[in-house]
């Protein structure tokens, strides 16, 4: 498959792995921030490969695992009107809201499906008039640009029984929580590449020059990955300090601007409640004044959640690189990918479950411990 | 977050700002993607998908030039390290 | 298929829809079976008219095997609900080293069901049956009201009798046997969501779904010793892995690069974020086989039409973790078992 083979080719891996290891005088701490790098880095056995040489603090990049409690149970609710058909990523499905997840609630009648794009919730609400057709719009800066779309196309269409339950996120004011937190570990980031090809990397140049941290934009596949960390460990080592992409292919310094206006024209930032984190200035996004009629939450008139999230997960810590995920005490017992406490558990790229799936170790103490067996 | 795939772009559909759309070749696979953030696109070019949505096209050249420095640094230190990777 | 009971009080089959009198055993069902139901399966030659099938005594041990099939949709490209229903059975007594003989089938029917739907899925599972030299000889039929069931469910047990030499079994699995795989993986399962999801991916992907007789044969003539074979449904690759690895207490090895996979499925699981190891198959198996046998038992598949046939991994001694993967970079990692049904992912 052209432009992923290459980038999986285990010579060049192996070439990347001794040059880090030889550029590296002692152990560096770089944050991916991206999920899906978490994921890339685990999957291809890399964060072990380097062990020695750097630790890897796996960042707050997973939509799925920030979006608040709350929010899902407002879709639960959502879902659980009868004109309601509420649509969104597979990845959501499964992640715990206060008491149940929307996997949960479509046993008990909700009406829920998993869609590929914002813009298939779209061709539901086309061939479904009777229905009305809720997408819950999760993901950062990399996704925004699929639901502005979808928002913009509903109008023009005239389907009026298309809107958004949005919890869509921001990247770099986590990376600004994390750097300004007075426990901060992080010396270096690599930037999520494909945020990068929507947003550019301009606007890290601020966070960069003001904490003094190397961030380097880089891809998903490990060659990429690699690539990244090695600037990382060249910059630290040469106690350099700049915004650098190791991504040049996928990701241009300005982004995409197309991408870029289409979300302008359909969302503003705002302050927005991130899971694990508390409240994040500026941290969401939600639509402008002139699409509200596309927002689900004025649409319809909801109740009250009540929210209690589970004490014994400690998510929070875990996506702010506080701790890692086996440090949690929960983690492996009874928090796992079966029975999720929390929602980094949950997801294929969170950092709690890309741990369980990866380390030999813990999923072997897992599967011996009482709490799995069947 | 962001699972995103670069295809290939087959046929143009839709050349409409806002409802731009075309066939993107993944592999084995054709889907009907949108091309709204990527009007510039030629048949032949790659695009990143993302839930459905072109957000950038590959450039050719810099992916040229990342494994041309790739083959320089596996040729540079190859020798001195005297490693058969088999 | 009309109401021709003119004047009579029974329910009517107007519209050609299944009704919940059709199950409920009087003169409904009978015509739903006279009509429907007989003529497809049997033609015009004998039909079974006991609720019990007797059989003629076997030589050897028998081998029972039953599965319940629920796909949606019930055709799809490749396959459909029927030929599953034949297969899915047939392959379970086959890579048990069993000659499948008879086939029960037992039929739930949403109300409402157009009868032209049932119709198709009889034609289906009669052509399967003959595909397969297998006899239905006792079956069921029962009508659910409308939203109790998904269109159709079947529900099939095969009957066959063992053919030895019978793989050894799991437990008997040694370090250093070499796992194969009969074809290229995961592509009913990438048939399914596709179709299910409305992915509109072009070509819609096909299923595998087929019967693995031929496989199970060419392996048998080879004369190479096969410890256990296993058709890769639910789960996949990994699943049966997984259960191998418990069964057998030693861990399975697979390297990812070995690993055949049609363009189709592997741009649909980049897309998706899937590892076609976790998708089902549906007409393909995975193979242990002594290391001496190996190359014999591949060359025999592949001239029996397996040209996909390929050794994947191997046995190994227990390790830490049950099931390892070799990808890309060549480092090893655990391989764990899916916990649900793959959906598609953006993260």
């Amino acid at each position: 498959m052209k432009y992923v083979d290459e980038y999986r080719n285990q010579k060049d891996a192996e070439q990347l792995l001794r040059a880090i290891h030889r550029r590296a005088t002692r152990r560096w701490t770089i944050m991916e921030v991206c999920g899906g790098q978490t994921h890339g880095l685990l999957r291809y056995g890399i964060d072990e490969a380097l062990a020695d040489v750097v630790e890897l603090i796996h960042g707050p990049g997973c939509p799925v695992c920030v979006t608040p409690a709350e929010q899902i149970d407002r879709a639960i609710e959502l879902a659980e009107r009868p004109d309601v058909l509420l649509t969104t990523f597979g990845d959501m499905l499964r992640v715990p809201g206060s008491r149940r997840s929307l996997a949960t609630a479509r046993s008990t009648g909700a009406r829920v499906r998993a869609v590929y794009s914002p813009l298939d919730a779209l061709m539901l609400a086309e061939r479904e008039p009777d229905l009305q057709i809720i997408f819950f719009a999760v993901g950062f800066e990399t996704t925004t640009p699929a639901t502005a779309l979808a928002v913009q196309q509903a109008a023009r269409r005239g389907l009026h029984n298309f809107s958004l339950l949005t919890a869509h996120v921001r990247v770099l004011p986590a990376m600004e929580a994390i750097l300004r937190s007075p426990d901060n570990r992080v010396q270096a980031f690599l930037a999520a590449g494909h945020v990068c090809t929507v947003t550019g990397q301009e606007a890290y140049e601020v966070p960069c020059r003001r904490h003094q941290v190397p961030i380097v934009v880089t891809g998903f596949e490990p060659i990429d990955l690699l690539r990244g960390i090695l600037a990382c460990v060249d910059q630290l080592e040469s106690g350099r300090c700049e915004v650098e992409s190791r991504y040049r292919r996928c990701a241009h310094r300005e982004g995409n601007p197309q991408a870029r206006r289409i979300i302008e024209e359909v969302f503003e930032p705002c302050d927005q409640p991130w899971r694990g984190f508390g409240m994040m200035p500026q941290g969401g996004l939600r639509l402008r004044e002139m699409w509200r009629e596309f927002d689900a939450t004025s649409r319809f008139t909801e109740t009250a959640s009540i929210c209690e999230v589970d004490d014994r997960c400690r998510s929070g810590d875990v996506l702010s690189g506080r701790i890692r995920p086996m440090q949690c005490p929960a983690f492996g017992k009874e928090c796992t990918p079966d029975s999720p406490l929390g929602a980094p558990m949950v997801s294929g790229e969170g950092a709690c479950a890309a741990y369980f799936q990866f380390h030999p170790t813990i999923q072997n103490a897992a599967v011996d411990s009482p709490g799995r067996k069947t | 977050m962001c699972l995103a795939v670069p295809g290939r772009l087959v046929q143009w559909l839709d050349r409409d700002p806002l409802m731009a759309r075309g066939w993107v070749e993944f592999e084995g696979v054709r889907r009907e993607c949108h091309l709204a953030c990527v009007p510039e696109a030629s048949v032949g070019d790659f695009v990143l998908v993302h839930a459905g949505v072109a957000l950038g096209i590959v450039d050719a050249q810099q992916a040229e030039q990342t494994l041309r420095e790739l083959r320089a640094a596996g040729e540079a230190t190859s020798p001195q390290f005297g490693e058969d990777d088999a | 298929m009309s109401g021709e009971t003119s004047g009579c009080p029974l329910p009517s089959d107007d519209g050609g829809r299944v009704l919940l009198a059709h199950g409920e055993g009087a003169k409904l069902t009978r015509r739903l079976l006279d009509e429907h139901v007989f003529p497809r399966l049997f033609g015009t030659g004998m039909r079974p008219l006991e609720d019990a099938a007797l059989l003629p005594p076997l030589s050897g041990s028998p081998v029972l095997a039953t599965d319940s099939f629920v796909v949606s949709p019930l055709f799809f490209p490749g396959g459909d609900i029927g030929s599953l229903a034949v297969y899915g059975t047939v392959n379970d007594l086959l890579v048990r080293g069993a000659r499948p003989l008879w086939l029960t089938l037992s039929m739930i029917l949403e109300e409402g069901l157009p009868l032209s739907v049932l119709d198709r899925v009889l034609d289906r599972i009669a052509a399967a049956a003959r595909c397969c030299d297998i006899a239905i000889v006792a079956g069921d039929t029962k009508v659910v009201p409308r939203g109790a069931a998904d269109g159709l469910f079947l529900s099939t047990a095969g009957l066959g009798q063992l053919v030895e030499p019978a793989p050894i079994g799991v437990s008997e699995i040694k370090p250093g046997d070499v796992v194969l795989v009969t074809g290229p993986i995961g592509r009913h399962g990438i048939a399914i969501l596709t179709a299910r999801e409305g992915l509109r991916f072009e070509p819609p992907p096909t299923s595998d779904c087929a019967p693995l007789t031929a496989a199970v044969a060419a392996l048998r003539n080879s004369q190479a010793a096969i410890r256990v074979m296993r058709d890769a449904t639910r789960g996949g690759v990994t699943a049966v892995l997984h259960e191998w690895s418990r069964d057998s207490g030693l861990t399975l090895f697979v390297d990812e690069r070995q690993v055949p996979i049609t363009p189709e499925v592997r741009g649909a699981c980049e897309l998706l974020g899937l590892d076609a190891l976790s998708v089902a198959n549906e007409g393909t198996m995975v193979v242990v086989i002594s290391p001496e046998d190996s190359i014999r038992a591949l060359a025999a598949l592949r001239d029996a039409g397996y040209a996909g046939a390929t050794a994947i991994g191997e046995v190994r001694s227990r390790g830490v973790v049950p099931v390892v993967v070799s990808r890309a970079l060549g480092r090893e990692q655990p391989l764990v078992e899916p916990s649900g049904a793959p959906l598609p992912r953006i993260c």
